[in-house]
């Protein structure tokens, strides 16, 4: 459901195509504002992001397993192999899913509540196994990551972080999860690799020449 | 309504920080490391402020790429743009060897790389996955998406030149162990630096391939010897294959024709009948035998002489005779048998074969013969011979197709022979080859 504020730095219509997000981002202003009850409240400015090419951008329309979404939101981490994009995805269901794209090698995950017993920061490292959900996982990167900017719509407010963790797990198969230490308890999200014509996407980003 | 739309973005040039020299980007954002095409120094092109992070120890350069770095080329219909080139070289036995690698570009859908080696080509890219680890017939193997790859190789490979750009950190000197797992035409590689395990996956191409898809000038390096997931080429296959299948079709004709032989002709005694004769006997000396009847469709007639010729010879002249049209079949035997305590040579009997000899009332007519005088010393046996004739008609020829049922499997065995060589020319390249001296020491 589109409802539509303004923004109450410059005063420009906001728009929200994703109804449960709680964050969002002014196109005009960079304000970074986070819905109330009532109306929008700026908490920040977006620093400008880095453009690190990614071919998707806000309002990038595609398919994962037949079920249509929209790219409604994006968060940037810079690390030192570089910068990846978290694209938030916005279902027509609600739901909220990313589509991550780390140098145009592209995965799809989700938030998982419910999640078991993850180890503390401390005790997790490269090697390490874990069961979840009937899939084998070996921890396979660990990230020391920066964040690098947010744009458009979030299911959550994030706009200050600085430095976080995080452990990225394959399994022998497409699926793959992150644990994200950014938060306590720590969040993890499961998904898996796609191919990027996997994802029917539309309305993406131009390049000169190609 | 809506943000204002994004600029289109453009690839960059910049200035290289050690010569002055021009750098284009063609990787857009993505590239972390690019090479000065002038000094070849090595450039941290990701922030704004170009740092040189490697300068390049000679004027000139290591290699050129045979696909000019700029080049696009489309595979399974997507473009794509070569952007960087590097050599790396693997030493086993105390001799190098060098491959090269291209990296290519699409704005869309990431990277991918060309890989070649001695004229062979493999187009690569990373795994989005963890491959398992298993065997295969008592070999290590690695397995990816149902996938089995034998192991092939373990080496460190360095890096000895680097052009172009690229979106991870690069330098000349840089090593990797890489293992190759093979399934041809595809490969399954792993290399391993400290902290990172990275795995990729190519497939086998030809350089007429490369070429058409660049659209290249000329003609590529022809390949040389049998490249590790080089599938065997189609002649080689095909030519097996077709042999085994030909073979197989002949084979069961062949059974059918056994079976027919078996069921459908009857091998019929139509005559038989023992005679005496002896040399110097005054007089005409053939005969015919009575009449008898060959019926059913035209067949083979199979006249059979039995003796006891021991140490001697005999000859006999025959012709079977259409008592209603007179046509004849004239036909001769010799039949000598001799023999020692522990040798023998000829036999005392004989057959004769007349073929497709239409129904109706036939005779024979025999006439023998045997020396009046031993012409030899070995001739030492009686003037004189007991013989039957036994005459068969539709009588089934086996030997001919066992022969055949023999011979037919031939031309699959040696195309299966060109096969397994091809084989034993691809794994003798590999760790478990004989090629390498003790190659195949980790094998446990």
């Amino acid at each position: 459901m589109r409802t539509a504020s303004n923004c109450p730095q410059c005063g420009a219509p906001v728009e929200f195509l994703f109804s449960n997000a709680v964050q969002t981002t002014c196109p005009y202003c960079s304000s970074i504002l986070v819905r109330t009850d009532l109306d929008l409240k700026r908490v920040g400015e977006m620093s400008d992001i880095a453009d690190n090419s990614s071919p998707i951008q806000l309002r990038t329309e595609g398919i994962y397993r037949n079920r249509a979404f929209q790219v409604v939101g994006r968060i940037i981490y810079l690390y030192e192999g570089g910068s990846w994009n978290e694209w938030h995805l916005g279902f027509q269901d609600g739901k909220s899913g990313w589509l991550s794209d780390a140098q145009l090698d592209y995965a799809v995950s989700f938030a998982v509540g419910d999640h078991p017993r993850i180890p503390p920061e401390s005790n997790i490292g490269r090697g390490l196994r874990m069961k979840v959900r009937d899939a084998e996982l070996m921890v396979t990167t660990m990230t020391k990551a920066r964040y690098g900017g947010v744009e458009g719509e979030l299911p959550f407010e994030y706009w200050d972080k600085s430095e976080m963790v995080f452990a990225d797990l394959r399994s022998n198969s497409r699926g793959f999860a992150t644990i994200d230490y950014s938060e306590d308890p720590p969040l993890f999200f499961m998904g898996e690799a796609v191919g990027f014509d996997d994802l029917k996407l539309r309305n993406l980003r131009e390049f000169e020449g190609w | 309504m809506g943000a204002p739309a994004r600029p289109r973005i453009q690839s960059k040039a910049l200035e290289c920080p050690n010569c002055g020299g021009a750098v284009q980007l063609r990787g857009l954002a993505h590239s972390l490391n690019a090479v000065c095409p002038r000094c070849m120094s090595v450039l941290d092109v990701q922030h704004e402020q170009v740092r040189v992070l490697q300068k390049y120890g000679s004027k000139v350069a290591y290699a050129t790429p045979l696909i000019p770095l700029g080049s696009r080329g489309k595979f399974n219909g997507v473009l794509f743009e070569a952007i960087g080139f590097q050599v790396r070289r693997i030493v086993v036995d105390g001799t190098p060897y060098e491959w090269r690698e291209y990296l290519l570009f699409n704005p869309y859908q990431g990277f991918r790389y060309l890989s070649e080696y001695d004229g062979h080509w493999n187009f690569i890219r990373s795994v989005p996955g963890l491959p398992g680890f298993g065997g295969i017939d008592g070999r290590k193997a690695a397995f990816w998406e149902g996938g089995g790859f034998k192991h092939f190789q373990h080496a460190q490979a360095t890096t000895v030149f680097v052009l172009g750009e690229f979106p991870f950190q690069v330098r000349n000197g840089d090593t990797a162990e890489v293992d190759d797992y093979i399934a041809p035409p595809k490969v399954l590689s792993s290399e391993i630096v400290p902290g990172e395990i990275t795995w990729s996956i190519g497939e086998y191409t030809t350089g007429d391939e490369i070429w058409k898809a660049f659209q290249l000038p000329g003609s590529p390096p022809a390949a040389t010897g049998v490249y590790a997931n080089q599938p065997a080429p189609a002649e080689v296959k095909a030519g097996f294959w077709t042999a085994a299948s030909t073979a197989v079709v002949l084979e069961a004709i062949l059974v059918v024709m056994l079976v027919a032989c078996m069921l459908f002709m009857s091998d019929k005694q139509v005559f038989k009948q023992s005679y005496f004769f002896r040399a110097n006997t005054p007089g005409e000396q053939s005969f015919v035998t009575p009449v008898f009847e060959l019926k059913g469709r035209a067949s083979n007639v199979e006249v059979d002489l039995d003796t006891n010729l021991r140490q001697n010879w005999a000859y006999f002249n025959m012709a079977l005779i259409n008592e209603g049209t007179g046509q004849a079949w004239d036909f001769g035997r010799e039949v000598s048998y001799y023999s020692g305590s522990d040798w023998s040579e000829g036999s005392s009997s004989d057959s004769v074969r007349v073929p497709a000899v239409p129904a109706g009332r036939y005779y024979l007519r025999v006439e023998p013969e045997m020396e009046a005088q031993p012409t030899s010393v070995y001739t030492t046996g009686p003037r004189e011979v007991n013989y039957t004739v036994t005459i068969r008609r539709d009588v089934p020829a086996y030997w001919p197709l066992f022969l055949a049922m023999l011979l037919v499997p031939l031309p699959a065995l040696f195309k299966l022979g060109k096969k397994s060589s091809f084989e034993a020319q691809r794994w003798a390249e590999s760790d478990y080859g004989s090629a390498t001296g003790g190659g195949s020491d980790e094998e446990e």
